[in-house]
């Protein structure tokens, strides 16, 4: 039988260790400026993952682990002929014309009646101050109308995100920044959460998917950041199911033994963001499939 | 500055060591739990609390309710400990992250 000073003496080396990780994992000391470029950090962003990948076509970036080599990339071919999420895009089609109980329907939430404008989310809502993503958009529209909110992670947000991505499929992400200071801040929050170490492992989001992208973490092969939210939602075979951005966000964190915000969390939306913005010009292509 | 981690992280080992001397008792778990729930918290307010941490806390709740005082303290210290590294790693990467960024 285990005595407590075993429990304790364990417990405190196990932290010993996490700080030593902390420190050894530490990059360079090399300091950014802080004033925030968007423009440049796109045209930096798309230049690294060219540069590191120079066989893959700008817009195959946006199929994720399928596009970093010939055998992936195959392999999803053959996935295409009978996608996995169908049975979702079927669903949401369904579902975003089916009526509330008011009469009204999604369509008369959006612009061009939700059609074909999955490229443009998420957006700076100058009138709240803050981002505001497709997910959070369908919520909004619901309770406008008197239905309750959907949950965030489950499989009715991803099957209305899935068919008004389907709408969208090649046509460019089309993010914008606009003249405002708020606006600015959220794209730096963002940049900064994208990158910012956390959870036990003490990974941020570029280091699987900017130091790691074409390499596998288990049996899993990591997809490069450019362009990975082009084809949300997805349908995970590890999941057995589809995902929503904010399953993708919140179980990333809990993967490397983060607490994970609420999902739409202030932190989420300036993250998507970031992450949309510095894939513009790169074709929607969800719903998507992964491994 | 990795000084100063590797010297905290001594410090840790040695107060772990001189644990082994330290009974529990109820009132020792009632006072480890605190100190690890009120440094969980600060690392909440931070937006950077850690799964183990919660699992080392419930551990710790589990064993006192079974009357393992000894375990229930050994598991809050191990919940303060992950809690003071999680503050600690948000505390350095508000600067830190920058020298992860595409430029």
């Amino acid at each position: 039988m285990r005595t407590a000073s075993h429990f304790a003496s364990a417990a405190l080396v196990s932290a010993a260790v996490a700080l030593a990780a902390l420190t050894f994992g530490a990059a360079p000391s090399a300091v950014a400026d802080d004033k925030p470029d968007p423009i440049a950090d796109a045209k930096a962003f798309k230049n690294f993952f060219t540069q590191k990948f120079p066989k893959v076509k700008l817009e195959d970036f946006v199929n994720g682990p399928y596009s970093m080599s010939e055998d992936m990339h195959r392999q999803w071919e053959e996935k295409e002929q009978f996608p996995p999420y169908e049975f979702s895009l079927d669903i949401g089609k369904e579902m975003f014309s089916k009526p509330f109980k008011n009469g009204k329907s999604y369509a008369d939430c959006f612009p061009n009646q939700g059609i074909g404008i999955r490229q443009n989310y998420p957006y700076f809502d100058d009138k709240a101050g803050k981002v505001v993503t497709l997910e959070l958009a369908l919520n909004h529209c619901r309770e406008a109308n008197g239905e309750p909110p959907f949950s965030y992670v489950k499989d009715e947000m991803a099957a209305l995100t899935a068919y008004m991505a389907f709408t969208s499929r090649g046509k460019p992400f089309d993010i914008k920044i606009p003249d405002d200071p708020r606006a600015l801040e959220a794209y730096q929050n963002g940049k900064r959460y994208f990158y910012t170490r956390r959870g036990q492992l003490n990974f941020s989001c570029a280091t699987c998917h900017v130091q790691s992208p074409g390499e596998r973490i288990r049996a899993e092969v990591l997809a490069p950041a450019l362009g990975i939210l082009n084809a949300m939602p997805i349908y995970r075979s590890e999941w057995s199911g589809m995902g929503t951005i904010s399953r993708r966000f919140t179980t990333c964190n809990t993967q490397i033994r983060g607490v994970p915000l609420d999902p739409q969390a202030d932190e989420y939306r300036d993250l998507e963001y970031y992450l949309s913005y510095v894939s513009n010009g790169l074709p929607i292509s969800g719903p998507g499939a992964r491994p | 500055m990795r000084a100063s981690i590797l010297s905290l992280s001594s410090v840790l080992l040695i107060a772990g060591a001189t644990s082994v001397l330290a009974a529990g008792s109820e009132a020792d778990f009632k006072a480890a739990y605190a100190a690890a729930e009120a440094a969980n918290k600060q690392a909440g307010l931070l937006r950077n609390q850690w799964t183990v941490t919660a699992a080392a806390l419930a551990a710790a709740k589990k064993a006192a309710d079974s009357g393992d005082f000894d375990k229930a303290v050994a598991s809050s210290k191990e919940a303060e400990a992950l809690a003071k590294a999680s503050i600690f790693q948000a505390t350095s990467e508000k600067e830190a992250w920058k020298a992860l960024e595409i430029r």
